[in-house]
């Protein structure tokens, strides 16, 4: 049963093949069930794999299919490591893949080109399967670039519009700049350990000085950071909100984004021997979750909000990266992936009942109009908020755990995370669903009034319901103080160098959950003081956080306006300085610049004939010197 | 005194190598004795005699012994003698795939290029070129070789200035004033190198074989290194010797233009590995930092002036100026990994240009022009033509999965283990490469198409059959490049042994380490 795993790769592989083929012709509905079954498929592969390796002593399965790239001492090969990770990865992506792929047959409907997007989205599972269950850091790159370009493509999905269009650029661009980390990385480890294949480069780490395996550490960084929107490169991902938002939902905050953490998790070995890189890691994790956190306190538009808590979270799973709680990470990824995919689906949702409007200013009492969607969402929110006993308490709460015990400093920074989490997820709950409805007048600004939010069909709330489901039993996986931790012991054979054990002391555990749980509530009560009613009062959406911390505005001055004038004066130049240094050798060299301006206005004959001359000047030299040596 | 015989040639008892030269030749003077009037019969004449050609190519492939280091299907007639002249050809696992690539795009370039006013001349240059091509990747004597590497100056002279843009006058005379410059230098070099052979061995040759046992002391080396460069370095092109290039590609005939960039650019990078590595196997490791650092810089400048141009045909000349910087760096890295790496991309890239040069030719076709700022929302009217677009540019971005990236990545590994620091800095250029495509796709097929870009007609099945094993080869060669590096590797070895153990100048102390062969 465990060789069921090729067969994961194969359905969206195949989903994706007929669809690029015979989309056109199949129409919407045909094409949006079968990228749904194809994924459903692989997610039965996937749980059919899992029981698999349950089964086995042995949970390091290589499947070798073929060699990709051999030169050298350069050895390549397409071949899948099936572990406790790989397969955890793969259960929930495709499980949660598969009810995303359903509710887009609904959202999409109607939409031009849907079959495209179908095209898309299997290409991107496949993409993201191979980037889990790669067995070495290449192919994982595979996997990386693949998600990547499908996000690119779904992020500008609406190409005619000129901020998708962008938006897509921008993630493609920022995600290359982490790519050269991800590069770097890689070289410097064939270097020290002549492989790429993960089990052996684990085998090799002691060719690694301090130093070396810091460099690395730091380039997997900038790579995780590119792809998991962590700070310096976390600002592509609200733009990246463009795109239809079941890809929000599924690329930007359930599967891609967290790719960067499920690599720094899978290099555990290498980072074990840097506690110097993880200190950064955790200092940017921290960092990334406050910044992020404080922007979302101030967005009007409900993705926005969302994208941004995103950004956020990922930065509490770097974070305990950082700290060596890898099982900590995972658990928070997980959890983070059910709500987080829930509460993107209820957006949707939103957006689809009220014809396309984001803005929360725009929303209100939607509770009557929409109940799936709002008890949905309610459910979504306090999983998000870490309300006792929801998933993020546990799942957020073992990661302040871990922290409070490697870095105090960074735990305060997390404690106050967790109440802006609390609070902006409050606020958007509050503004949407509850006060009083003021989507039913025109907008100042001239958009009309919209009279009739409805629910949405069931191919959309029937998701939404599922995954509410799932949200409130994803925590079981890993409950710490119930002594339960079966995922924990399910990944242990990977984490080997895992740095935090929640068994340590349980009082301590006990008062930092109540730290926890009161952080919570303070976030809820503040907003609920503040946003019952609606938007009118409150000024809590300062400037600078509702600009990003002109995050944006810095890079296009330090970077992109200089950038753009030097390519432009280095265009001027290779006109005028090289093209024209060059011309002007030859001139000299020639002795005939009169000639070469004459060439220039087009008479050619002249310089023929000139070439002409030199090549039988030439041809008597090698006769010459050829009879007379 | 002959030092160094170190290849072991096979030969074969079909002529493959010569019908490959022989019939594109004959080709082209057929198609000249035809009259001007029987277009159809010239088009079929051209097009039968370059698909037999590839056939040729594809069998004498297949024939091709994977492993074998030496040159296979080898030739050797002397014709003057007293000059120490003689027709000796070969292919080993380098020019191979460079030969097959040739008789492929050749017959896409006569389907892709469409209807041309005065036809027969347009395709008997065309074939003239293919023969010139040929014979300068399979020529295994110096003197043959740059008769060949001069030969395909003048069909592309003729085929730029005949049927090439507005400019084409000024473009055509600076592309032959600029590679004819080089070329005379290289002549000067390669009688220099024979005749010092001549006086350590009495032996007039100019067989590479023979000629790459001889010794030079270090300046004299390094002169003739820097001789025979110049004429490789515009050829490619090589930063600073590049200017040609943007109005040339600019100008050109687009069945003209996939040759000269797809072909003839690579004709430079595999002269460098031919003869400077071989030949010039010493010099070439005092020069290494200086061309490593060319290199890097072609790569980064070539992005950035990328950025900053508004026609298409542009975009692509400043494209390559970088993909050849890779392709130097990897030659110049002295890896196996690297220098496969190089090999394996002078082939991917000519797939890579080829294709772009096909599109932006149908869109000139559609639109009367290549300029991206007149260019909007093409994806909308034309999505398959968007489609096809997006997977070369992905190619060329280096997305893996697709061909450039397996060569991209073995140059940038291989480099880094033997040059770390070119490396790094080489590596940001896969920004600069996504950031100046994706700017051009966004401009030229994003956005919303309005007027002429609307009525943008969509690729044709005609087209699309034209374009269809381009973009087949992309995604093969992406995903198996492995029956490629099989055939490469070998060869590749056998040049390094030049730079590492062939490599000492006259009186200087030699020492015997590999350049890092093994890695």
């Amino acid at each position: 049963m465990i060789h069921f795993a090729p067969v994961m790769l194969f359905f969206p592989l195949l989903g994706f093949l007929v669809l690029v083929t015979f989309g056109r012709r199949m129409g919407e509905k045909a094409s949006g069930t079968i990228a749904t079954v194809a994924i459903g498929l692989s997610f039965v592969a996937a749980l059919i794999t899992f029981l698999g390796l349950l089964g086995q002593s042995n949970r390091e399965v290589t499947e070798n299919l073929y060699t990709w790239i051999p030169v050298g001492s350069l050895h390549v090969n397409i071949a899948l490591l099936v572990d406790p990770l790989s397969i955890t990865m793969c259960l929930f992506v495709t499980f949660i893949s598969a009810l995303i792929h359903l509710y887009s047959t609904g959202y999409m409907h109607g939409e031009r080109d849907a079959t495209k997007f179908f095209v898309y989205l299997n290409l991107f599972v496949f993409s993201m399967l191979v980037l889990v269950l790669g067995n070495n850091l290449l192919l994982t790159f595979v996997g990386w670039e693949g998600v990547g370009v499908c996000s690119y493509w779904l992020v500008s999905y609406y190409f005619d519009k000129d901020a998708a269009a962008s938006a897509g650029k921008k993630a493609f661009i920022y995600n290359r700049v982490g790519d050269v980390g991800l590069l770097l990385a890689m070289f410097l480890i064939f270097d020290k350990t002549g492989t790429l294949n993960y089990l052996d480069i684990f085998g090799h780490l002691g060719s690694f000085t301090t130093l070396a395996a810091t460099m690395a550490v730091l380039a997997l960084m900038l790579a995780a950071a590119g792809k998991s929107a962590q700070i310096p490169l976390f600002n592509w991902l609200p733009d990246a909100m463009e795109g239809p938002t079941p890809v929000s939902a599924l690329i930007h905050a359930a599967t891609m984004v967290t790719a960067g953490v499920y690599l720094l998790c899978r290099m555990n070995p290498l980072l074990s021997l840097s506690p110097d890189g993880r200190v950064v890691i955790a200092i940017i994790g921290g960092a990334t979750a406050f910044v992020a956190a404080t922007i979302g306190t101030s967005q009007r538009d409900i993705k926005k909000v969302l994208a941004f808590s995103t950004v956020s979270q990922i930065g509490f799973m770097v974070l305990a990266v950082g700290t060596g709680a890898y099982v900590a990470a995972i658990f928070l990824m997980i959890c983070h992936a059910f709500y987080k995919a829930l509460l993107f689906l209820g957006s949707g949702s939103v957006i689809h009942g009220l014809h396309g409007e984001q803005d929360i200013d725009r929303m209100g009492a939607l509770r009557k109009f929409m109940p799936i969607t709002f008890a949905t969402f309610l459910i979504g929110w306090l999983a998000i908020a870490g309300v006792p006993p929801f998933a993020s308490f546990w799942s957020k709460g073992d990661v302040l755990d871990s922290v409070y015990r490697h870095y105090p400093a960074l735990w305060v920074l997390g404690i106050i995370t967790a109440i802006l989490t609390a609070y902006y997820m409050s606020r958007l709950f509050f503004l949407v669903f509850t006060g009083k409805a003021r989507f039913d007048e025109p907008a100042a600004d001239g958009r009309p009034a919209i009279h009739d939010p409805h629910e949405s069909p069931k191919v959309m709330t029937i998701p939404l319901v599922v995954l509410a489901v799932g949200t409130l039993l994803v925590a079981g996986i890993d409950l710490p103080w119930m002594h339960a931790h079966t995922l924990k012991a399910f990944l242990e054979p990977v984490f080997t160098t895992n740095l935090y054990d929640p068994n340590e002391s349980s009082g301590l555990q006990i008062i930092l959950a109540a730290v926890d749980a009161i952080m919570a509530v303070i976030g809820i009560a503040v907003a609920w003081v503040a946003w019952r009613n609606g938007p009118d009062r409150p000024k809590l959406e300062p400037k600078f956080l509702a600009n990003v911390w002109y995050w944006d505005n810095f890079y296009d001055a330090i970077i992109g306006r200089p950038g753009q004038r030097l390519a432009q004066e280095a265009a001027r130049a290779d006109v005028a300085v090289i093209d024209g240094a060059v011309m002007g050798a030859a001139a000299v060299v020639t002795k005939r610049a009169q000639a070469l301006r004459r060439i220039q206005t087009g008479q050619v004959r002249h310089y023929a004939l000139f070439i002409a001359a030199g090549l039988v000047a030439i041809l008597v030299f090698l006769l010459v010197k050829a009879f007379h040596p | 005194m002959i030092t160094h015989v170190a290849i072991s040639p096979t030969s074969s008892s079909f002529p493959f190598i010569g019908i490959l030269i022989g019939l594109p030749a004959l080709g082209a003077l057929v198609l000249a004795l035809l009259p001007r009037q029987a277009k159809q019969a010239i088009r079929w004449t051209a097009l039968g005699v370059s698909v037999v050609s590839l056939g040729v190519a594809v069998a004498m492939a297949i024939c091709f012994k994977a492993g074998n280091d030496g040159y296979q299907f080898f030739t050797n007639h002397s014709w003057a003698t007293s000059l120490g002249v003689s027709w000796m050809t070969g292919v080993d696992g380098i020019s191979l795939f460079m030969v097959v690539l040739t008789t492929l795009l050749v017959p896409l370039a006569l389907l892709g290029a469409g209807e041309h006013r005065r036809t027969k001349p347009f395709t008997a240059w065309l074939l003239l070129l293919e023969a010139a091509c040929i014979g300068s990747f399979v020529s295994l004597d110096l003197i043959l070789f740059f008769f060949f590497f001069e030969l395909t100056l003048i069909p592309s002279y003729f085929l730029i200035a005949g049927w090439g843009g507005p400019a084409r006058a000024a473009a055509a005379v600076k592309f032959f004033l600029y590679t004819f410059l080089g070329s005379a230098m290289m002549l000067v070099g390669i009688l220099y190198v024979a005749f010092t052979h001549e006086a350590q061995t009495h032996v007039l040759t100019f067989s590479l074989q023979a000629l790459e046992g001889t010794k030079f002391s270090g300046v004299a080396g390094v002169l003739l290194f820097c001789a025979f460069t110049i004429g490789f370095a515009i050829k490619a092109p090589i930063f600073p010797f590049h200017t040609w290039s943007p109005d040339t590609y600019a100008e050109s005939p687009i069945g003209a233009v996939i040759i000269l960039s797809g072909i003839m650019a690579k004709l430079g990078t595999y002269g460098i590995i031919r003869f400077d590595l071989g030949i010039f196997g010493h010099a070439s490791r005092v020069v290494a930092p200086v061309m490593l650092t060319l290199a890097v810089i072609g790569m980064i400048y070539g992005a950035i002036v990328a950025c900053a141009q508004r026609d298409l045909k542009r975009i692509i000349a400043y494209s390559s100026l970088a993909q050849m910087g890779f392709i130097v760096l990897g030659i110049f890295s002295f890896s196996t990994i690297g220098l496969t790496g190089s090999v394996l991309l002078m082939v991917n890239h000519g797939i890579i240009t080829a294709a772009f040069f096909l599109l932006i030719g149908w869109i000139v076709k559609r639109r009367g022009t290549s300029n991206a700022g007149e260019l909007v929302g093409l994806q909308g009217p034309a999505p398959v033509l968007a489609a096809t677009f997006t997977i070369v540019m992905l190619a060329s971005i280096g997305l893996p999965g697709l061909n450039g990236f397996v060569s991209e990545y073995l140059v940038l590994i291989g480099t880094f283990i033997t040059h770390r620091w070119w490396a790094v800095v080489g590596v940001t250029a896969v920004v600069f490469a996504a950031l100046y495509l994706l700017w051009a796709y966004q401009r030229v097929f994003h956005g919303k198409a309005e007027g002429a870009n609307a009525a943008t007609k969509d690729l044709s099945w005609g087209e699309r059959a034209v374009i269809a094993p381009l973009i087949l080869l992309i995604v093969v060669l992406g995903i198996f490049p492995g029956p490629i590096l099989h055939r490469i590797e070998p060869s590749v070895r056998h040049t390094l042994t030049h730079v590492s153990t062939n490599s000492c100048a006259v009186g200087s102390h030699c020492a015997t380490q590999s350049m890092g062969g093994s890695k």
